[in-house]
């Protein structure tokens, strides 16, 4: 019988290895099943034409975006207060799934607008918020790279995370009010409480809200354990030379 | 089978295309890594194993 | 504390501080946007607002390392850590130290540099007033990037990227102050903000700064 070093990381594993099967298996159900009623069943906007089946993937990959910082920040905090090694690795785990769905939500928002604008990228206040949590994301995750030690990295990053939070919050009001000058127009309208959507776009879009939900979820859970096996061999290597 | 997407075919089928293919690649890495790492502990358990008998 | 402050400062004007090298850098990037861009006077006009605010910034970039590289390198940032002197203290000090040396002379030059760039003569006071106000922000921002990075050797690509992002806020509004002031619109909105984020960096990012300081001490 093997022994962790920690009881808490082990539990975590045993926990959630049962999990990430049915997570990931339901998070794909979703997705196919949101994207495929999206894509085929739902009827073109007035305005925007077909371009309204990107909201499909802009939306929730852009609330992932969101939702992922936020989730670091909490494992962050956690990670400072109560010293679990869970959390530090899990928000270091959440760091690439994260900045995959900034991404995602950078390149259909982009491709959203073009019809709209006319180019393929505009200095929409949105998207450029979207763009500045890109870098807040390459920060992070270069900042866990570089430094050696996995307890000063842990600690080094909560720091940037709590900080790049309230600047990234700082950004996006200061964006909104770098870019009111051009009358731009609308920017990309968005589902969640900006106009009513009739229940034809509203239900494919919630499941795929939901599946991008539960991918990020599964994604967590196996990029955590992940790190916590690579702790675990680290710690075996130290013992073991010694 | 793709609906008439009229004028904005290029827009959305690529966003659909690059959106799933980074998904995809994202589950794919994330998933390799793991088995990876799994083999490297089951491996190094060994060896610790067979260290201590 | 006033003790390290004085310290700070002398040593930074001593020869290898590397005292003029912002400024100096400053003017370098004033004189090659126009080789970028051209030389008409209404396009320079405006672009200036916004290219005196990133020379500015990437000028006080080039400093950041240097905040806590001699007390690093020479073994005296533990003693600073364990003096009564609260590490909070320090970071503060480190921060108003590196303005002094490098944002105060910035906003001086800044106005001769705008007239190479042609900026509205309107503009000059926000751009005076947008800088004084703007660029302690962005000296305890910095420090608390140097702090992050103080123990990598070869940080400095790291800690400008780390850092950059956190400037975003401050040059908006500060680029903003002075744009606007050049055109004749509202200017006090942005320059409250700016003054704002000047207030709130010095007062939270020192107890930030010292945590890093104290992980990277350990």
């Amino acid at each position: 019988m093997s022994i962790w070093e920690y009881a808490n990381p082990k539990k975590f594993i045993a926990t959630t290895t049962p999990l990430v099967p049915w997570v990931l298996g339901v998070a794909i159900a979703c997705l196919v099943v949101g994207l495929v009623w999206g894509f085929f069943l739902t009827p073109d906007d007035f305005r925007q034409g077909s371009t309204v089946k990107i909201i499909y993937l802009h939306v929730p990959a852009a609330l992932m975006a969101i939702n992922a910082w936020f989730m670091m920040l909490a494992m962050s905090l956690i990670w400072l207060v109560r010293r679990h090694h869970v959390s530090a690795l899990a928000a270091r785990a959440a760091a690439p799934v994260g900045i995959v769905m900034t991404l995602i939500a950078l390149i259909t928002g982009a491709i959203w607008g073009q019809p709209m604008w006319g180019t393929w990228w505009a200095w929409d206040p949105r998207l450029t918020s979207f763009l500045i949590l890109f870098l807040f994301y390459l920060g992070y995750m270069a900042l866990w790279e570089a430094i050696e030690d996995p307890d000063t990295a842990a600690d080094l990053t909560s720091v940037l995370c709590i900080v790049g939070s309230v600047f990234a919050v700082l950004s996006r009001y200061a964006v909104n009010f770098w870019n009111q000058g051009l009358h731009q127009g609308t920017s990309i309208p968005v589902a969640t409480g900006e106009r009513t959507i009739s229940d034809v776009f509203f239900v494919p879009l919630l499941i795929c809200m939901v599946g991008f939900g539960l991918l990020f979820l599964a994604l967590v859970l196996i990029r955590t354990q992940t790190e916590i096996r690579v702790r675990r061999i680290r710690a075996l290597e130290i013992r073991m030379r010694s | 089978m793709i609906p008439d997407l009229g004028n904005y075919a290029v827009e959305v089928m690529s966003a659909y295309v690059l959106s799933i293919l980074l998904l995809v690649a994202i589950v794919a890495v994330s998933l390799r890594r793991g088995r990876k790492v799994r083999g490297q502990l089951v491996k190094i358990e060994a060896r610790k194993e067979s260290a201590n008998v | 504390m006033i003790a390290l402050l004085r310290r700070d400062l002398s040593l930074a004007v001593r020869a290898g501080g590397g005292f003029g090298l912002g400024l100096a850098f400053f003017l370098i990037i004033v004189v090659l946007v126009p080789f970028g861009v051209g030389p008409e006077a209404a396009v320079l006009s405006r672009i200036a607002p916004g290219i005196l605010w990133v020379a500015a910034l990437l000028a006080a970039l080039l400093s950041l390392d240097r905040i806590f590289a001699l007390n690093f390198e020479d073994g005296t940032l533990p003693l600073l850590a364990t003096s009564p002197l609260p590490l909070e203290g320090v970071a503060l000090i480190k921060g108003v130290a590196h303005w002094i040396t490098t944002g105060l002379p910035l906003t001086l030059a800044a106005p001769a540099f705008g007239f190479l760039l042609n900026l509205d003569p309107s503009a000059y006071v926000w751009l005076l007033a947008s800088l004084a106000l703007g660029t302690p922000a962005l000296s305890m921002i910095g420090t608390f990037g140097a702090a992050l990075t103080v123990g990598l050797r070869r940080g400095g690509l790291l800690m400008s990227l780390l850092v950059l992002p956190l400037y975003v806020p401050t040059l908006i509004f500060g680029a903003e102050t002075v744009r606007r002031g050049a055109l004749g619109l509202d200017a006090i909105t942005p320059l409250l903000m700016l003054a704002g984020i000047t207030l709130g960096s010095f007062a939270l990012l020192p107890f930030a700064t010292s945590s890093a300081l104290r992980v990277n001490l350990k």
